[in-house]
């Protein structure tokens, strides 16, 4: 901490904001890039945000058409296999591969669509609680506390239940569920923040309290805020996988990977490929963004800055 | 100590009520007629739903029905299910001994492989034991775990015929149920093999579910591990001279484990999210199938049942784990 401290004092002259702005993610970088996994991540989820947005261009067939000559087709490699079906077809004839590519923009859709849905209303109400506590944040706890009580996926298969079966109840569903976990994030590090200095200077300055709340205090909170962000954008696109799998969030033919995982359970025995290689390509998404999460940590939290 | 426990309560008990808020509201949230969710009857005649909605008190105001249905509750009343007709507290205790025995065996697997894992790791910190144990455990903990089971079938159960795909026991085998533990129960009842059969439809379901738990505790472990090895007490353990097992197994184990014991008992609410999952693959009769299975049965009394029995026992589960985290460290107490 004291080696920070002395590094912004001896710099010879105070930075322009976009100056800073460089400085400050160049660190980040020099903290993120050491996290071998954390780089291996981030570019496995850079290729799987290219391979959803090209989807058209790079699927060799229409996720939907089904090859009445082609059912249940093997991988190119194996015997049996065709080279136009490389990851062989489903039970009605659909190309694994297409479907797959093109199941990756429902989960990242998942992931920015859930994400953005519980931060945005979890760092909403978790400022109110810890700016104004009281009556407020105690109500506002206790509910959060309910929410806590359930077991996510319970209450999310529930609330699917209630909403109807589909993946945008589903997505709202998820949302709920995580949207406790930046509430409290939120409202701890509003409190701590709440009583420094410079929060004080600001309300003396005559900032008001929406000002204070979202332009003094929230920008010193992002860093837990991030990593949170990061881990429920993985557990979103297991979650609604695993809704998917027990027929209540995104509906056939939808190529989601969770979907096509219920389709195909009861050929496991028969057909391995059908099984192995959606779950496969949910493994992947998660595993890169936790660890690119681990990274984001390390990055971020000053406490574990090796300085 | 007491003092504790009642503050923990009194924290505990508004929660509980607002709990059950939302499961008796739920199937008034639903679209359509509560009085044809609740009987589960679709067409009817004025007459016979004026009939059914005063016989489930439905006619009158919100409050005294939500009164009426928490009586219920606090005296073991959840109502009955539209498909069965069964109390719903009778098929939640038949079922739940089910669970229990899936999550115990999960949470023995996930503490015996996952602590001594971690603490290795931490010991070994950057070698490559520490490494690749690090790696697996983040598989595991980013596994769709609706998958892994499939896939353990398709090795387990397909290729090797090793254990079978589904149930709690060979159908060949019959017995009293005594302790509603198939693998207490097998071995009381004396039968050969039984007992074998049991443990063989535990084993899979049980590594799935214990998959997510075992990374988690692996990682807490080992993190736990490293900051408690670097503190002046455990220096001062070593110049003393103690052998490094002592050092370890005594003086950074024991305050290290502190932590790791509430992420234990974090789990267990994650344990029934992955029953859900869990059962359901394997069809094994527990609580977490039963949820499902009345999802799609439309089964509304049951849900609403099994909603708050599933969260009130998580939240006794939270409350003891606070109790022994306040038994461990005295310094939370206050």
């Amino acid at each position: 901490m004291a080696d920070t401290i002395n590094d912004i004092d001896s710099s010879p002259e105070v930075l322009s904001s976009a100056a800073l702005r460089r400085q400050m993610f160049k660190e980040f970088w020099f903290y993120f890039s050491e996290n071998r996994g954390a780089v291996i991540g981030l570019f496995v989820f850079i290729a799987l945000v290219l391979v959803a947005i090209f989807a058209p261009l790079i699927a060799p067939h229409s996720p939907f058409q089904q090859y009445r000559d082609a059912v249940l087709l093997p991988p190119a490699w194996l015997e049996g296999g065709n080279t136009s079906y490389l990851l062989g077809t489903d039970p009605v004839g659909r190309d694994i591969l297409s479907r797959l590519i093109y199941g990756s923009q429902y989960s990242l859709f998942i992931g920015v669509f859930v994400t953005t849905l519980s931060l945005t209303s979890g760092i909403l109400i978790g400022v109110i609680a810890g700016y104004y506590r009281g009556w407020i944040d105690t109500a506002i706890m206790r509910l959060m506390d309910i929410i806590l009580a359930f077991p996510s996926l319970l209450l999310a298969l529930v609330l699917v239940a209630i909403l109807g079966p589909g993946l945008t109840n589903g997505m709202i569903a998820i949302a709920l569920v995580l949207q406790p976990h930046f509430v409290r994030l939120t409202r701890a590090a509003v409190m701590a923040e709440k009583t420094r200095d410079y929060v004080t200077a600001a309300r003396l300055a005559g900032a008001g309290p929406l000002r204070l709340m979202f332009r003094t205090i929230l920008p010193n909170c992002t860093a837990p805020l991030i990593v949170q962000a990061t881990l429920s954008f993985s557990n979103a696109i297991l979650d609604a996988a695993a809704l998917g799998f027990l027929g209540m969030g995104a509906q056939p033919p939808a190529p989601e990977w969770g979907t096509m995982l219920a389709e195909a359970r009861e050929f496991i025995l028969r057909a391995w490929w059908v099984v192995t290689f959606p779950g496969l390509a949910i493994l992947i998404t998660v595993l890169a963004i936790n660890l690119m999460g681990d990274g984001l940590r390390d990055a971020l939290d000053p406490k574990l800055k090796r300085s | 100590m007491f003092g504790f426990l009642l503050r923990r309560l009194a924290v505990l008990i508004p929660t509980f009520i607002g709990v059950s808020i939302i499961a008796f509201s739920f199937i008034r949230l639903l679209p359509g007629d509560p009085v044809a969710l609740l009987s589960g009857e679709r067409v009817m005649s004025p007459e016979r739903h004026a009939q059914i909605s005063a016989q489930l008190g439905l006619d009158r105001p919100l409050v005294v029905q939500y009164l009426d249905y928490l009586g219920g509750v606090v005296t073991g009343d959840f109502g009955s299910s539209i498909v069965s007709k069964s109390p719903i507290l009778d098929q939640f205790l038949a079922l739940f001994p089910a669970t229990v025995e899936l999550s115990l065996c999960a949470i023995f697997l996930a503490v015996i492989i996952g602590i001594p894992a971690g603490v290795i790791a931490a010991i070994k910190r950057g070698s490559f034991f520490d490494q690749s144990l690090m790696g697996i455990a983040l598989v595991g903990y980013s596994m769709p775990i609706f998958w892994w089971g499939l896939l353990l079938i398709i090795l387990f159960s397909g290729i090797l015929q090793w254990t079978p795909v589904s149930g709690r026991i060979s159908l060949m085998y019959f017995f009293p149920q005594v302790t509603g533990f198939m693998l207490i129960d097998s071995l009381l009842s004396g039968q050969k093999g039984a007992f074998m059969s049991a443990l063989s439809h535990l084993a899979l379901p049980s590594i799935v579910l214990a998959t997510i738990p075992l990374a988690v505790i692996a990682r807490q472990t080992r993190s736990a591990m490293l900051e408690v090895l670097s503190e002046d007490y455990v220096r001062t353990a070593r110049a003393k001279g103690l052998s490094p097992f002592r050092v370890v197994g005594v003086h950074a184990l024991r305050n290290a484990m502190i932590p790791v014991i509430t992420t234990i008992g974090l789990q267990i609410g994650v344990m029934l999210a992955g029953a859900i999952l869990t059962e359901t693959i394997f069809s094994w009769p527990g609580i977490g199938k039963w949820m499902v299975d009345s999802v799609f049965r439309r089964d509304y009394p049951v849900i609403q049942g099994g909603l708050l029995l599933i969260a009130g026992i998580i939240m006794i589960v939270n409350l003891i784990v606070d109790l022994l985290y306040g038994l461990i460290n005295p310094r939370i107490r206050h």
